[in-house]
C-alpha cells in the first residue's frame, strides 16, 4: 500500500505543468491524448455518422418537393413545405395533443414517482421486492404494455369497460388512456432517479428538522426537495423530452384516429403511409427544433445543474 | 443496504416521544402498514402484465368474456405462434439484432468511457456534449432521412439497417453509465499490482477487469433492454420478415387463421418477449437500479 501512495505522489506533480497549457507537452501527456482520441474515435464516428449527416440531409429534403409516388417531380421548392405543414390543422392538433400528453403525464409522473421513490426508500418490509417489481414497467416492451391496455379498454375483451361504452373511439377518453399507459410505464424510471436523489438527503438533517418541530410535509418541502433538486431536474428533463417523442402507445392504442395523433405519429404517417419525404422531413425538422427549444428552456431556467454537468461543462 | 435500514429505524425510534400526536404505531403495526403499501405497489406494477398473461392462456371462445382470469386454460396460442414463420423469424431478428447491437455498443462505449473517466485529452467535453444531445434527440427526426438513405444504399429492411441506429442511441447511455462506474474504480490498485511485479496484461486481467466487469455487465443489460424495446425504428426501417423484430411484428399479426381475431396470439407473443425482461429484473435488480441512477445523478 505504501508503495502505491509513493507512486501516486511521484506522478501527481507531472500533470500540473502540462495543464497550464502552452508549454510543450511531455511525451507521456501526448501519448495520453493520442490514446484518448483513439479510444473515443469509433463511438464518435458512429454517433455523428448516424445522426449528424442524416439531420443535415433531412433539412435538405425538407426544402424539396419529394413524393415517392411522383419521384420525377422532385424539385427544390424552398420553404413551401414549411408553409404547408404550419398552415395545416392536423399538424397543430397533433402538436396540441403531444404537448397536452407531455405536460399532464410528466406532472403525474413527478408526483407518483416521488411517492414511489419515498416508498422504495423508506419501506420497512420487502424493500427488494418493491424495487424488483417496479422495474417491470420500466423494462417491459412499450408495445406489449400498450397492447395490454388496449385489450383492457377494448369493448369486446376488456375488463375495464362495459359493452356499451367504447372509450378508445372518442378523443378525450383515448387521450387519457394514452396518458395512463404512458404514466404506468415511465413512473418507475422517474421514481428510480428520484430515489437516487433521496439517498443524498442526510438523515441527520431530517432528524434535526424534526427535533426543531418540522412536520413531515415541512421536512419534505424544506429539507428533501432542495437537496434533491438536481435529481428532480434531471428526471424532469429526460422525461419531458421522452414524452414529447411519444409514438408506441398511440400507435397501438388508437393509431392516431379521432385526433389523437402525436407529432411523431404524423411524421410517420406522412413518411411511410403517404411516402412524402419532403413533408415528412419538414415535420422531422420541426420536431427537432421543438425539442431543442424545450431542452434550451430547461437548461436556461434551471442553470448548470442540468445533466452532464458533472464534468461535462457549462452548457 | 443494511446501513439504510439501520438509519431508518434509528431515525424513527426517537421520533414518537418528540411528537405528541398520541398514535404511536407499534413496530408490528408499522410493518403491516408498509406491507399494505407494498402490496399496492406490486399490484400497480403487475396488473397489466398479469392481464396479458391471462389473455394468452384464454381459449378462442373465452377471449371476449371480459373476465380477468381465464375460465378455461389453453396452450394453443403458444403452439400457434411458434408455428407461424412471422413470429419465429421476428423472434430470431429481435434476439440477433439486440445482441449484436448490445455487444458493439458496449465495446465502443467501454473504450470511450474509459477515455472519458481516466484520460485527459482535447475533445472530451465535446464527446460528452454530443452524447447528451443524442440522448435527447427526437428519434423520429432521424426516421425520414434514414429511410431514404437506407433505401438508396441497400440497408433498408436488413439487420445492419436497424443495428446502426440502435448502436447510435445506445452509445450515450453506455458512455454515461460506464464512465460513472469507471470513476468509482480504485485505479491505484493497478499501479500497486504492477509494482508488485505484475505485467500490464496481468494487472488488467487480475485487478481491473474483475472490478470493471459488473459495470460493463449492467450497461449491457440496459442497452439490451433499450434495443429489445424499440418500436419506431423497427416499424419504419423494415418491411418484411427478414428483419422485422417482434414489437413491430406484433402489430401485423393476423391470428392463426385469417378469420380469427389475433388477440390470443398477440398476447402469447407479448408474453414471450417479456420473459427476458422479467428474468433480468429478477436476477439483476440491484445492478439495474445502480446502472440507471449512476449516470444520471451526479449533482
Amino acid at each position: 500500500m505504501s508503495e502505491s501512495t509513493q507512486v501516486t505522489a511521484a506522478t501527481t506533480p507531472e500533470p500540473a505543468p502540462a495543464k497550464k497549457g502552452k508549454v510543450p507537452l511531455s511525451e507521456g501527456k501526448r501519448a495520453e491524448r493520442r490514446l484518448g482520441l483513439w479510444l473515443i474515435a469509433p463511438a464518435a464516428i458512429v454517433m455523428i455518422a448516424v445522426t449528424g449527416y442524416p439531420i443535415l440531409y433531412s433539412i435538405w429534403l425538407s426544402l424539396e418537393r419529394y413524393d415517392l409516388h411522383f419521384p420525377d417531380q422532385q424539385k427544390f421548392i424552398g420553404l413551401a413545405n414549411y408553409g404547408a405543414v404550419l398552415s395545416n390543422g392536423y399538424w397543430w392538433t397533433a402538436y396540441g395533443v403531444t404537448m397536452f400528453i407531455t405536460i399532464v403525464s410528466v406532472i403525474i409522473e413527478l408526483v407518483l414517482g416521488m411517492v414511489l421513490a419515498l416508498i422504495m426508500h423508506r419501506t420497512l418490509v420487502g424493500r427488494g421486492l418493491v424495487r424488483t417489481v417496479t422495474l417491470i414497467p420500466y423494462g417491459i416492451v412499450t408495445v406489449v404494455a400498450a397492447f395490454s391496455w388496449y385489450f383492457a379498454w377494448n369493448t369486446d375483451s376488456g375488463y375495464l369497460v362495459g359493452s356499451e361504452s367504447a372509450p378508445l373511439t372518442s378523443t378525450w377518453p383515448s387521450i387519457f388512456i394514452i396518458i395512463l399507459a404512458e404514466v404506468w410505464k415511465t413512473t418507475p424510471f422517474m421514481a428510480l432517479l428520484l430515489m437516487a436523489g433521496l439517498a443524498l438527503v442526510p438523515e441527520d438533517l431530517l432528524k434535526a428538522a424534526s427535533m426543531d418541530g418540522a412536520n413531515a410535509w415541512q421536512r419534505f418541502t424544506k429539507v428533501m426537495v432542495p437537496v434533491m433538486k438536481p435529481a428532480i431536474l434531471v428526471a424532469l428533463l429526460f422525461r419531458t423530452l421522452d414524452a414529447f417523442r411519444i409514438f408506441d402507445n398511440i400507435y397501438v392504442l388508437t393509431t392516431g384516429q379521432n385526433d389523437t395523433s402525436s407529432v411523431s405519429m404524423q411524421t410517420y404517417n406522412n413518411l411511410l403511409k403517404g411516402l412524402n419525404l419532403g413533408i415528412g422531413s419538414t415535420m422531422a425538422v420541426l420536431i427537432f427544433i421543438s425539442v431543442a427549444i424545450i431542452a434550451f428552456i430547461f437548461i436556461k431556467v434551471f442553470g448548470t445543474s442540468a445533466p452532464g454537468s458533472d464534468d461535462g461543462g457549462k452548457r | 443496504m443494511s446501513v439504510d435500514i439501520d438509519q431508518v429505524t434509528d431515525n424513527t425510534k426517537p421520533a414518537p416521544p418528540a411528537r405528541t400526536t398520541g398514535r404511536v404505531p407499534s413496530g408490528a403495526g408499522k410493518k403491516v402498514k408498509w406491507a399494505l403499501i407494498d402490496i399496492l405497489v406490486v399490484a400497480y406494477a403487475l396488473i397489466p402484465v398479469l392481464w396479458i398473461l391471462s389473455l394468452s392462456f384464454k381459449t378462442a371462445d373465452g377471449l371476449n368474456d371480459k373476465s380477468f382470469f381465464p375460465k378455461e386454460w389453453t396452450w394453443k396460442n403458444y403452439q400457434d405462434i411458434f408455428k407461424t414463420n412471422e413470429f419465429v423469424s421476428a423472434l430470431v431478428n429481435s434476439i440477433g439484432i439486440a445482441l449484436i447491437s448490445t455487444i458493439i455498443a458496449v465495446v465502443l462505449g467501454t473504450m470511450a468511457a474509459y477515455a472519458v473517466a481516466r484520460l485527459d485529452f482535447p475533445g472530451k467535453k465535446a464527446l460528452v456534449g454530443v452524447s447528451l444531445l443524442i440522448a435527447m434527440f427526437p428519434q423520429v427526426s432521424l426516421v425520414s432521412p434514414l429511410f431514404n438513405i437506407e433505401r438508396n444504399i441497400g440497408l433498408f429492411d436488413t439487420w445492419p439497417g436497424l443495428i446502426l441506429p440502435y448502436i447510435t442511441f445506445a452509445l450515450p447511455l453506455a458512455i454515461y453509465t460506464l464512465s460513472a462506474f469507471f470513476r468509482e474504480i480504485p485505479w491505484e490498485l493497478e499501479k500497486a499490482a504492477k509494482m508488485d511485479g505484475a505485467t500490464p496484461a496481468q494487472a488488467f486481467r487480475k485487478v481491473i477487469a474483475p472490478l470493471a466487469a459488473p459495470g460493463v455487465f449492467t450497461t449491457a443489460i440496459l442497452v439490451f433492454i433499450f434495443c429489445w424495446n424499440d418500436f419506431l425504428f423497427a416499424i419504419s426501417l423494415t418491411s418484411t420478415t427478414s428483419s422485422r423484430t417482434v414489437p413491430a411484428a406484433l402489430s401485423f399479426f393476423t391470428g392463426a387463421s385469417q378469420f380469427e381475431a389475433p388477440n390470443g396470439t398477440i398476447s402469447a407473443a407479448a408474453v414471450i418477449i417479456t420473459i427476458p425482461i422479467i428474468l433480468f429484473v429478477l436476477f439483476f435488480q440491484r445492478r439495474i437500479v445502480a446502472g440507471l441512477t449512476s449516470g444520471a445523478v451526479k449533482g
